[in-house]
């Protein structure tokens, strides 16, 4: 294993990269104007985040390589986000029900990380918990109110929660990289947020008359880079492009 | 930006309507308060299901986001505004003076005092 | 323009002594410098030419998302991909506080929305054109929000309150778009030899079309003439297209780059650029619909349009049920 903080940042900001660039596939063909500018809020907050998370990671690593570098030149083994974030963005319910996942987590797991051993960790943390506090404000409602709308509205979110839940269990497994992370105080073991996040969900999808697949069953292997979905190559391509087609290039 | 004062018409290059459609959001007037303690501020309209949901557009549409401040949202049907006043007197020289008053203009910020 | 061929009542401009008392003191007030209000009088071609004219206006911005959208996914560095985004998002806007310009009228959004889907309303002509390197995000900033903020300040002054307003903030967010599209073209401009090859290859594509923004001469049109009397125009399209010319060439000699015009010379009796008119041909064509990506565009706003149908039906139904919920209890 390579340098297990090193591993670490490139989760948090392969999180934020892959799902900011999901979530900045909607520009220009949203639902309503008002929700367009809000998915591209939520987008630029993630790239924002992303930058200091891979720059940090960068740093750690110490090899010269950027943010830029790390986003644009690494190939999907080296990949270490969640496989919840490079799922496809489907219908705006299943994008809403994606995001409404992982922020539900992120805001626990970034809160967590404000109480870092690692300095740096911990202020990245804080800035970025504001601006998540708000995304996930924004995307309950969103569950909620398409859960509980229309006869339609509310299937199509039901058959997105069936769809991404398998992807959620993921979030809390721990491995080696976690382990050395939680005995470095730098961050906390990912089963601690468990409970809380079971709980949020239940009171979340209740409210949104939306019920919970029985199966516990959950697809791993994102943040450990050992096997991704088919999507994650596919977006590569797409963003890493220009990158790779003219690498003497600076833009 | 929008006012509150809209006034009726049915024939426009835009199709006809009656009222407003079942599907469509109701519209909101949206005002904010800034940092520095001044009153709140018409800023412009947008639309959203309800309240609730209005204030979040306005945060994301209208502040960017930007910590401190306080946002109102009110329906647009449910502001009463004044009338013009009789045709005629309306556009009397005295009237204008209204456009001299400098709050009337918006002056970017960048400008500086002015 | 944003608003093209917006055609006025299609009778010459009217003395004051040949107008009746209302349209008279309407007319005055404009010429003294006055706004016009929602509420206040104002003549049927006034409130018709507005609607069309902000609503055309605003579907531009709206469709013009679509061009500078296809890119955000291939942005090439992670601070090019936010930038670009961020810029993208203030189209959204714009479009979002002209429509609530329109709405102020008596249409509503929904209404505008309609009319352009099914083609009965139009948008400018530049977003029909393709993009296709990523230095078509600089030409696009560069000439075509230039040639759009020529446009833009001066409608600042407009005599209609809420337009003169949407057109106040618009200017404002807007000023960083063309920076940062020339800021594209200088780094294309002095990188590698591809990167030059595309800088020139954009110029060249984008150069007539950004022209064509302005709209054919409008010297003699009597619609012209009429709008700039109610001060919703205000300035002809030679005028501005001259302006804008005179304005690009010395920056495109700064880049290095080549305007693809062999006509193009400066006249020193003048003090202006002469240069070629674009192919009008080309222009009405495109107007017509046979534009490039006349069909993509409309799609695409269709799509998003029919898809999102269910979203704002599922959002405004939990909305009433919760103020159903709020009124039985109380």
């Amino acid at each position: 294993m390579s340098d297990p903080l090193f591993e670490y940042l490139c989760r948090l900001g392969d999180n934020t990269l892959v799902l900011g660039h999901r979530v900045s596939e909607w520009c220009g063909v949203a639902p309503v104007i008002e929700e367009d500018i809000a998915l591209a809020n939520t987008a630029l907050d993630l790239i924002g985040q992303t930058q200091l998370w891979l720059g940090l990671a960068g740093e750690v690593e110490g090899k010269g390589r950027d943010a830029d570098k790390l986003a644009y030149h690494r190939d999907v083994w080296d990949f270490r986000n969640l496989l919840l974030c490079e799922q496809p963005n489907g219908d705006f319910g299943q994008t809403m029900m994606r995001q409404f996942l992982f922020d539900s987590w992120h805001v626990m797991h970034l809160k967590g990380l404000m109480a870092s051993s690692n300095d740096q960790i911990a202020a990245i943390a804080e800035k970025s918990v504001k601006e998540v506090t708000y995304h996930v404000e924004r995307s309950t409602d969103t569950v909620i109110g398409l859960g509980d709308g229309t006869e339609e509205s509310h299937s199509r979110m039901q058959n997105g929660l069936n769809k991404l839940y398998p992807f959620v269990g993921e979030m809390f497994l721990s491995d080696d990289v976690d382990t050395a992370m939680a005995d470095a105080g730098i961050a906390p073991d990912p089963a601690s947020h468990r409970a809380g996040y079971d709980a949020h969900l239940d009171d979340v999808l209740t409210e949104a008359t939306l019920t919970k697949p029985e199966d516990d069953f959950a697809h791993k292997g994102g943040k450990s880079g050992t096997r991704h979905t088919e999507h994650l190559g596919h977006m590569l391509t797409q963003m890493q492009w220009l990158q790779r087609a003219y690498p003497d290039a600076t833009w | 930006m929008s006012s509150p004062e809209s006034s009726p018409y049915k024939d426009s290059q835009a199709s006809e309507h009656t009222e407003t459609r079942a599907t469509e959001w109701p519209l909101w007037e949206i005002f904010i308060r800034g940092q520095h303690g001044l009153s709140h501020r018409h800023v412009g309209s947008l639309h959203a299901p309800d309240a609730e949901m209005a204030i979040k557009n306005a945060r994301d549409v209208y502040t960017r986001r930007n910590e401190g401040v306080s946002i109102w949202a009110v329906e647009a049907h449910h502001i009463a505004a004044s009338s013009p006043e009789e045709k005629g007197s309306l556009y009397e020289p005295s009237n204008d003076k209204v456009y001299r008053h400098p709050t009337f203009f918006d002056i970017p910020d960048e400008v500086g005092a002015m | 323009m944003y608003a093209q061929m917006i055609k006025s009542t299609g009778q010459g401009v009217k003395s004051l002594d040949e107008m009746d008392p209302d349209e008279r003191a309407f007319q005055e007030r404009i010429n003294a410098g006055g706004k016009i209000e929602p509420k206040d009088w104002m003549p049927d071609g006034y409130r018709k030419n507005l609607i069309r004219q902000i609503g055309q206006h605003a579907h531009s911005e709206i469709v013009g998302q679509l061009p500078e959208g296809n890119w955000i996914t291939r942005a090439p560095t992670l601070e090019r991909k936010a930038i670009l985004l961020a810029k993208v998002q203030d189209e959204a806007g714009h479009g979002l506080y002209l429509y609530c310009a329109a709405e102020t009228l008596g249409v509503t959004r929904d209404d505008l929305t309609r009319d352009l889907l099914s083609g009965k309303m139009k948008y400018s002509s530049i977003f029909n054109y393709p993009t296709l390197t990523w230095a078509d995000m600089g030409a696009v900033g560069w000439l075509v929000d230039g040639a759009a903020i020529m446009n833009q300040v001066p409608l600042q002054r407009t005599s209609y309150g809420p337009y003169a307003r949407a057109m106040v903030r618009i200017c404002k967010e807007e000023s960083f778009h063309q920076r940062q599209g020339f800021d594209i073209m200088m780094k294309m401009a002095n990188g590698t030899e591809a990167q030059r090859k595309m800088a020139q290859d954009a110029l060249n594509r984008f150069w007539y079309p950004s022209l064509m923004m302005f709209g054919p001469s409008d010297k003699e049109s009597v619609h012209s003439a009429q709008s700039m009397a109610w001060k919703i125009k205000m300035n002809t399209n030679d005028e501005l297209r001259q302006k804008f010319v005179d304005q690009t060439v010395p920056q495109a000699e700064y880049l290095g780059l080549t305007v693809p015009d062999e006509h193009l010379k400066w006249n020193e009796e003048t003090g202006h650029y002469d240069f070629s008119e674009p192919d009008w041909e080309e222009f009405f064509d495109v107007l017509k619909g046979n534009g490039p990506c006349n069909t993509e565009r409309l799609e695409a706003r269709n799509k998003a349009w029919d898809e999102g149908r269910w979203v704002r039906e599922g959002l405004l139904a939990n909305a009433q049920k919760k103020q159903a919920a709020k009124l039985a209890a109380e």
